[in-house]
């Protein structure tokens, strides 16, 4: 083979290489770094509105217990989750309705209504909290928190609002 | 600046050495059935990476394994990508090897001086198959349990040592959760720790040797 022949060759051989890899390397390389960070595109927090009882069965002044599961699917894992609280009423007005989360705002531990000590009583550090969920005593740092929407619903049952962390 | 970085380097490393040496060897007339080596240490190198990309989702469990192969295929995006070059690869790179192996026999490039290489490439088949055998157990399904059970059973019928041999497979009497583990640890990390190994010293006596001539009518 002649040398100018050759070295062209050479160079075809080249140029088709880098071609070739190049494009192997992103046909694979590219959905590579999708599957890699596709978790993290997914929308998080499935929404949905929970019953949580009937709004006559909760009598002014008594904190009404309820307690609901839910599934959530991380991967092929499902992990079940139990949440829970108190629906508190202070007058006839339906609006006038506070559902309280019983998760102690310190280290969550579940708090339970008791009626002697007219407050709620976390079992792990003694804390104390009012029927209303402020802190009486104790090292949780803020209020009991509140599911801020609910609602009634035509049948008569108190729903509240549900967003997945 | 970038242009002062490559010279600094090449002051220490010697580029054009590598060049000379791994690139511009002198080659005698070769062909495509020279080709099949690379081939098969590409697709190695594929394995390589698709496999450590599959066990970020994959899970070497009973309870798991599974499910986390069923979400690769079907929760993740591409997932279906980067398996299947894996599943296929695996069997194409047995079938490479193995006609790699083919020629290198058939053209008598065995012979002295490279006896050496040829015993290594030897250990690159086993290698390589036992890639096979214990990566076909991971997805934990009906047809590679089974596989499993009656591959190690094979071993099981060796004289005198068969036995023991089957329980340091399964890692007991039966086929379990250590089965799987200890699958999975060879397939991720023994065996392509060997088989690296081997590579090397493969891949260093064939550029200190050089490809072999094929034999002429005459030899
Ligand atoms: C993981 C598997 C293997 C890889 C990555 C690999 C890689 C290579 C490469 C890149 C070459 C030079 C190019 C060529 O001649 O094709 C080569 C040559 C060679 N291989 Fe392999 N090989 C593997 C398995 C084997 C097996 C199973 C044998 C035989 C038992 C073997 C024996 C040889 C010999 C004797 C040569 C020198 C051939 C010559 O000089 O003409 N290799 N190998
Ligand atoms: S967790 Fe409730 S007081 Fe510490």
């Amino acid at each position: 083979m002649s040398g100018s022949n050759e070295l062209s060759r050479r160079d075809f051989i080249k140029v088709t290489t880098g071609i070739v890899g190049g494009l192997i390397g992103a046909v694979i390389g590219l959905p590579t770094v999708y599957y890699l960070i596709d978790p993290a595109l997914r929308e998080g927090g499935k929404e949905s509105w929970v019953p949580i009882g009937k709004f006559d069965d909760m009598q002014i002044g008594v904190p009404y217990p309820f307690s609901f599961t839910r599934v959530q699917v991380n991967g092929w894992e499902r992990t079940a989750s139990s949440f829970g609280g108190y629906a508190v009423r202070n007058s006839d007005d339906p609006a006038d309705l506070l559902v309280l989360n019983s998760t102690c705002t310190h280290l969550a531990c579940t708090v339970n209504w008791s009626e002697e000590a007219n407050a709620y009583l976390c079992p792990c550090h003694d804390a104390k909290f009012s029927i209303e969920g402020e802190v009486l005593d104790g090292p949780p740092p803020r209020p009991l928190d509140v599911y801020e929407e609910h609602r009634i619903t035509e049948d008569g049952i108190v729903e509240i609002f549900f967003k997945e962390a | 600046m970038w242009k002062n970085i490559y010279l600094w380097l090449d002051e220490r490393i010697g580029f054009n050495d590598l060049y000379a040496n791994l690139l511009d060897r002198p080659e005698p007339k070769t062909t495509w059935w020279n080709t099949l080596g690379s081939a098969s240490l590409f697709l190695f190198v594929m394995q390589g990476l698709t496999g450590i990309f599959l066990t970020v989702y994959y899970t070497p469990s009973p309870d798991h394994a599974y499910d986390s192969i069923n979400y690769i295929m079907e929760g993740v995006a591409f997932g279906w990508l980067i398996r299947g070059i894996h599943h296929w690869g695996a069997t194409l790179m047995v079938i490479l090897v193995f006609i790699h192996m083919l020629r290198v026999f058939y053209t008598a490039s065995f012979k002295y001086p490279r006896e050496l290489t040829w015993l290594i490439g030897i250990g690159l088949f086993l290698a390589t198959l036992g890639m096979g055998f214990t990566g076909y157990l991971l997805p934990w399904n009906q047809k590679s349990y089974w596989a499993t059970v009656v591959g190690t059973q094979i071993a099981g019928t060796v004289p005198f040592i068969g036995e023991f041999t089957l329980k340091v497979l399964r890692g007991g009497p039966e086929l379990s959760a250590l089965t799987l583990q200890r699958f999975f640890s060879a397939h991720i990390w023994i065996i392509p720790a060997v088989l690296a190994a081997l590579i090397g010293v493969h891949l260093f006596l064939i550029i200190k040797h050089g490809e072999s001539h094929f034999p002429t009518k005459e030899d």
